[in-house]
């Protein structure tokens, strides 16, 4: 387990980690781990990009965040609506985003999923429940709460889930729809990636609460602090909580612990942290637990190396994909204003 | 055809249409068992119960997200704002979220959203309750923007607005919601065309373009500038602010060669202004005396009456404009 890694990133802290008691076949993670490689390579590449003059305008990349992701991949049904964060391009793919259309979307090309007019901040794919990420701090949370109250409304089964990073947590509307999603009980998640910044600054500078799960006990909301880097401990706390959404139990906030081992957005200039604490991240962070719980089960290195071997061949293909790729029409300047 | 009161109106063009679209559900601040403040609502929650009337707390950023987040995956949210000064406190999911949600998007979601109340001075209300948001909104592709004068329109044009496709924003009128007009019978299903203008009043001496309650003004100030100056005025009823039906404005100016636009959200870059612009842009050879705007003087609107009566562009000042214009 993690909690070494969670008191030395929290000194202030003392993490609640609740046990994974979810065991997921070797398989399973093996597919994990193959699409967290993915979502991994894709976002280095994206970032190389950026460095290259490709990318315009403020991209946010979420490496070391993917435990979530792929934790929640797993967790939920395919329908299951989803919104998010602007550091979102985890979630879409997690969830079966075409890497290729992900990418001419980040640079505005006409493969993308949305013509290139949403860009990065605004991932989405309706045809895999990936009902949007957000360009402003907490939107999306209502909106997921909305999609919750609709699904409750036509009686179906289908619930929600809402990805926001711990800075959102201090947004006004965050806690209306934290009241009135317990008050309804909506069959919505609340999933709170705290990374530990808000930005470029240390949630300690700005919460007057340490510990961000205990913010919604006050709507008597069922709230848990998990490992978030553990797939296994994310996919049994989203397990649950879907369980208790579907069973019209209403809302549950979980707070996955994790650590962005990039920069807030690419261009970053990262002052506000030292390089060793993000070195000593590295131990923890997703991608090295969960290629350790292979390896614990007798996946060898050369499984591991012919994964990266795939993977790496795909993301290439994506990137020069979307290198090449035609410019939208100008005409598309002036289209989806209204829907006609 | 029936007489029925503005309030009616809208009342059973909601009721009529939960009735034919299961889709369509209301959300706001007392509009349940209370029936609204203005009891615009009423009997909604008897008839639909709480499944389909949801009573909010006073969360208006909250529950303004929550109906996009419904609009986006299909059904049809009514939200009721209070006073529609408090727009403003959840102007992020009205402007940056269902507004630019289908371009954004690149076409893949939309927001079949209304966002309904009243606005407008008149009843002391003061600053924060009282302001017309019109010329806001109209900053916004994206949304549109309705404002009906008549109970006639309000029913027909809330209907269009409810089945329309994008984020509407229907602005009643505070001092219209107990005036009466012919409404035809409730069996009789009628629409109104989001984006049409209508002439309240046909004239030849000058256009005087309005919507909402100012069109009770201007016909008030057209009658007695007839008896008083033998001046006659065309009225024209915008009925909707985006879009904005230019072509019936100005087939009205090549009639009358004179443009006054009125109303009562500021008139410092206000719909006026737009309105005048584009006479000059797109006819400015029809024009025989420089086009103006009236709107709201550069203040607040405060509670006194003698000086909510002296800002607000109702007929004194409408017939003040007028002559000015024509002498």
């Amino acid at each position: 387990m993690a909690e070494p890694s969670l008191k030395a990133s929290v000194p202030s802290a003392q993490a609640a980690v609740a046990e994974p008691t979810a065991v997921l076949a070797t398989e399973q993670l093996l597919s994990m781990y193959r699409m967290m490689f993915l979502i991994r390579r894709v976002e280095e590449s994206l970032l190389e990009l950026a460095e290259s003059g490709k990318i315009g305008g403020a991209m946010h990349t979420a490496i070391g965040h993917e435990g979530a992701a792929i934790g929640m991949a797993a967790a939920l049904h395919k329908d299951d609506y989803l919104t998010c964060t602007y550091r979102g391009h985890h979630h879409s793919l997690a969830r079966g985003m075409d890497p290729k259309r992900a990418i001419c979307e980040v640079l505005g090309k006409a493969p993308g999923f949305a013509k290139g007019k949403g860009g990065s901040m605004h991932f989405l794919d309706p045809s895999l429940g990936l009902m949007g990420a957000n360009g402003i701090v907490g939107a999306q949370v209502p909106h997921a709460a909305g999609m919750a109250l609709a699904a409750k409304i036509r009686g179906e089964e289908r619930i929600a889930i809402t990805f926001f990073g711990d800075g959102a947590l201090y947004q006004g509307l965050m806690h209306e729809t934290f009241n009135m999603a317990q008050k309804w009980k909506l069959p919505v998640i609340f999933y709170c990636e705290n990374n530990r910044y808000s930005e470029m600054t240390p949630i300690s500078r700005t919460s007057s609460v340490s510990e961000i799960f205990q913010f919604v006990r006050a709507y008597g909301m069922e709230s848990i602090q998990i490992d978030g880097n553990d797939v296994e401990v994310v996919y049994d706390a989203i397990s649950k909580a879907a369980a208790r959404a579907r069973a019209g139990e209403g809302p549950t906030f979980i707070e996955g612990i994790t650590y962005r081992l990039s920069g807030h957005m690419a261009g970053d200039l990262e002052t506000y942290r030292s390089a060793e604490e993000i070195e000593m991240q590295r131990a923890y962070e997703p991608l090295t637990q969960l290629r350790q719980k292979l390896l614990d089960r007798s996946v060898t290195e050369d499984d591991i190396n012919r994964i990266h071997a795939e993977v790496e061949e795909e993301v290439q293909a994506a990137v020069e994909y979307a290198v090449e790729a035609p410019w939208p029409d100008v005409a598309e300047a002036y289209t989806d204003v209204y829907k006609v | 055809m029936r007489k029925t009161t503005y309030i009616q109106a809208i009342n059973e063009a909601m009721r009529d249409e939960m009735r034919r679209d299961e889709r369509v559900f209301l959300i706001g601040e007392d509009i349940g068992h209370y029936g609204g403040l203005f009891r615009v609502t009423r009997n909604m929650m008897e008839e639909f119960g709480e499944r389909r009337v949801i009573d909010t707390p006073i969360s208006e950023q909250g529950f303004m997200g929550m109906a996009v987040g419904a609009a986006m995956v299909g059904l049809r949210p009514i939200v009721e704002l209070m006073y529609m000064d408090f727009f403003l406190v959840c102007a992020d999911q009205i402007f940056n979220q269902a507004a630019k949600m289908h371009y954004m998007t690149g076409g893949l979601l939309h927001v079949p959203l209304v966002i309904r109340g009243q606005q407008g001075g008149g009843k002391r209300y003061g600053s924060q309750h009282s302001s017309s948001v019109e010329s806001t909104f109209a900053q916004f592709p994206g949304i549109k923007v309705v404002t009906p004068a008549t109970p006639y329109d309000a029913k027909g044009l809330l209907i269009s607005a409810i089945r329309d496709d994008n984020p509407v924003i229907f602005l009643e009128h505070k001092m219209l919601y107990f005036t009466r007009g012919d409404v035809p019978d409730a069996e009789e299903e009628y629409t109104v065309p989001i984006g049409k203008a209508d002439i309240r009043r046909e004239g030849t001496d000058l256009t005087l373009a309005t919507f909402s309650y100012n069109v009770l003004q201007a016909l008030e100030a057209a009658d007695e500038l007839k008896a008083e100056h033998g001046i006659d005025i065309e009225v024209v009823d915008l009925r909707s602010i985006t879009p904005l039906d230019m072509e019936t404005v100005l087939t009205s100016v090549a009639k009358t060669g004179r443009l006054l636009a009125v109303h009562e959200s500021q008139s410092n870059a206000g719909v006026g202004a737009e309105i005048v612009a584009r006479a000059y842009e797109e006819a400015p050879y029809l024009l025989k005396a420089p086009a103006r705007r009236l709107g709201m003087a550069p203040a607040s609107i405060p509670v006194s009456k003698p000086l909510e009566e002296e800002l607000l562009p109702w007929k004194k000042n409408i017939k003040a404009a007028v002559l000015e214009m024509l002498r």
